[in-house]
């Protein structure tokens, strides 16, 4: 038994991914993909993408590594442990930032690498596109649009119709196996 | 079918230098000309290399042995002078570090597209220099099965580290450092580790780099969130690369030592940083750009730029020098003025005149065009720099220590065999992790170096008929 999952045509280059997703988008798809092996700019508008809310996220994670910095410091000496060394005050703020800035920075970084991968879904080792042999120049010089079965325009003869229409070199069909 | 491109365009920014990879390279030549490097059998030269480096990292292992069973006694520390090598190659080599960020994240932000050819080894560079450097302060402790008070953790006696300390600020800040560079250098290995397994043959590889690429599949969806990551992280190292050795030149700056206790060390430290760390690139980046014919990929051009900017780096630095002495006499603080006088001409003259040499008078021969895109020139000035960038961080610290308030209390400083088995053996930690980087990981940012070709750009089409 064999299941279509989705299809994936292959197109020559960045212009005519350009063109592909273009058409793509205009027939009203949503659950579907340009793949390149780099990122292509003017893409996210030939696709009709929303702005990435990863920035909110880091934010979010920034802010909190900046009020754990200066709350553990403040908290430290002036609550857990006061005691004055060197003259200064229990409290001495001043002297809290930039240990306040580099647990920003660290969360921060840290709230981006793992927003990035949380937005993306990743890490996902098994994904329909990687059943095509043709996929794996997608990491070297192969430009690619996939649309997924669950689409609820997808309907097979006529979405293969649609990649070839709009410039794909060749199209193949995402089969799962079950065994 | 080309003039009816509907595609809105948004302000991109065109690569202008059509030269900025030559040898009209496809993506595909691109893909196999870095990952083959990674791929082919290992060559001769690289085990001999390899096995020095291992040979001087158990020098290093060996001698911190024999430190930990003797105590810091065994270095030539004395009485004033209570800070001596450990110091100063942990300054020499987090300030070598930093070039690896200043490329990734303020070129990035810069828009400085040819940063693409070299980001991924500077980057590497960085993540291994940080190591060597962090090991320094970890080892002069003297014991450092304590070095866990270091850390904010809750423990039996109630007692918190002292969070008003530069101290205490330098290891948050170099431990910042090394994580976000990590983060940085992994995030932009992810899409060529992707182009690593699709490549593999053997089931080990396809499993490594299967798992360590993440399942990564250049969805369009998938770059546009790893765009912002990268935009943020470049956007959080670049004032973090500007205050690390900011809070390492605290470490000086808020002691009373004469030659220590001045307002311009923050910016002097950063700008000596970039400096020296650029000159570790060159020397690296022209070695594996000769093993590895990357001439196409750094091409005179990169050095050129390069050479750039150690120019403007090492001229601020030789201006720090300048003003530092002006401010010595312009404060009429009698100590102030000593220090400096003594440091051009008492006891470590030597070492002053070196590191004016090196530091000052080799970058400016940076203004000729021809030295800056002579492969041989450049290999020799980047050495000169890092060793003259070496004898800065000795004469800093050694030159006040040895000489400071009461003349009754000076010394005579000069390191032991150990002190010296130590830091070239820090060299055998780098070059072992850099051998095995070059050797295994793509030294180059394969997806970068596409995305700036000029075929990248999908105004530029070309291929309608």
């Amino acid at each position: 038994m064999s299941k279509v999952v989705g299809v994936l045509g292959q197109f020559r280059d960045p212009t005519a991914l350009v063109h592909g997703a273009e058409a793509v988008r205009d027939a009203g798809y949503k659950q579907w993909d340009t793949h390149s092996p780099f990122p292509i700019h003017g893409m996210d508008q030939a696709m009709g993408m929303k702005r990435s809310g990863l920035g909110y996220f880091i934010g979010l994670c920034a802010f909190l590594g900046a009020a754990t910095g200066f709350g553990l410091q403040s908290w430290a000496h002036a609550i857990a442990y006061p005691a004055i060394i060197a003259g200064k005050p229990l409290f001495a703020w001043q002297a809290y930032i930039v240990i306040t800035f580099a647990l920003l920075v660290l969360f921060g970084a840290i709230g981006s690498v793992i927003g990035m991968l949380l937005f993306n879904r990743l890490p996902r080792f098994h994904h329909p596109v990687f059943y095509s042999d043709r996929f794996e120049s997608c990491s070297d010089d192969g430009f690619f649009i996939s649309i997924e079965a669950d689409d609820p325009q997808f309907d097979q003869e006529n979405t293969v119709r649609l990649l070839k229409e709009a410039g794909a070199l060749a199209v193949d069909i995402l089969e799962e196996t079950d065994e | 079918m080309a003039e009816a491109l509907p595609l809105k365009q948004q302000p991109v920014h065109v690569a202008t230098d059509a030269d900025l990879i030559t040898g009209d390279q496809t993506f595909h030549t691109v893909t196999e000309h870095i990952s083959s490097i990674t791929e082919g059998k290992t060559p001769k030269m690289w085990f001999l290399l390899w096995g020095m480096a291992v040979s001087l990292l158990l020098v290093l292992l060996g001698s911190i042995g024999f430190l930990v069973w003797n105590g810091t006694g065994v270095w030539g520390l004395n009485n004033p002078v209570g800070w001596g090598w450990a110091i100063v190659n942990f300054v020499w080599w987090v300030g070598i570090g930093h070039a690896g960020t200043l490329i990734s994240a303020i070129l990035f932000l810069l828009r400085q597209q040819w940063r693409t050819s070299i980001n991924r080894f500077a980057e590497a560079m960085t993540l291994f220099a940080v190591i060597c450097a962090l090991l320094f302060p970890g080892i002069h402790v003297g014991r450092m099965w304590l070095l866990y008070y270091f850390f904010p953790i809750p423990n039996q006696m109630g007692v918190w580290p002292n969070f008003r300390s530069p101290l205490l600020w330098d290891f948050f800040a170099v431990g910042t450092y090394f994580t976000v560079s990590l983060l940085f250098w992994y995030t932009g290995l992810i899409p060529d580790l992707a182009t690593l397994r699709d490549r593999a043959k053997t089931r080990l590889r396809k499993l490594t780099f299967g798992i360590l690429s993440l399942g990564w599949r250049g969805g369009n969806r998938q770059w546009q969130h790893y765009e912002i990551a990268y935009l943020v992280l470049a956007g959080l190292s670049t004032p973090l690369v500007l205050s690390v050795h900011s809070v390492v030149s605290s470490d000086f700056a808020t002691s009373m030592v004469p030659g220590w206790h001045t307002t311009i060390f923050p910016p002097y430290f950063v700008a000596g940083a970039i400096y020296s760390g650029f000159a570790m690139v060159l020397t690296l980046g022209l070695i594996a750009r000769r093993v590895y014919h990357l001439e196409h990929f750094i091409t005179l051009n990169h050095l050129d730029k390069m050479a750039k900017i150690m120019l403007v780096t090492g001229s601020m630095v030789g201006y720090s020098y300048g003003m530092e002495f002006f401010i010595a006499w312009y404060s009429g603080n009698q100590y102030e003025a000593f220090t400096f006088i003594n440091r051009a001409l008492g006891p470590y003259a030597w070492a002053y005149w070196i590191m004016i040499f090196c530091n000052v008078v080799v970058p400016q021969f940076f203004w000729i065009r021809k030295v800056r895109r002579n492969v041989v020139l450049l290999f020799i000035a980047s050495i000169l720099v890092n060793i003259g960038m070496w004898f800065e961080r000795f004469v800093i610290t050694v030159t006040s220590l040895s000489r400071d308030f009461l003349p009754a209390a000076w010394d005579y400083y000069s390191p032991t065999i150990w002190d010296v088995a130590i830091f070239l053996g820090s060299f055998g930690l780098f070059f072992t992790f850099f051998l095995l980087f070059l050797r295994f990981l793509p030294m180059i940012a394969m997806a970068e170096v596409k995305g700036v070709l000029p075929q990248a750009h999908p105004h530029r089409g070309g291929s309608h008929e």
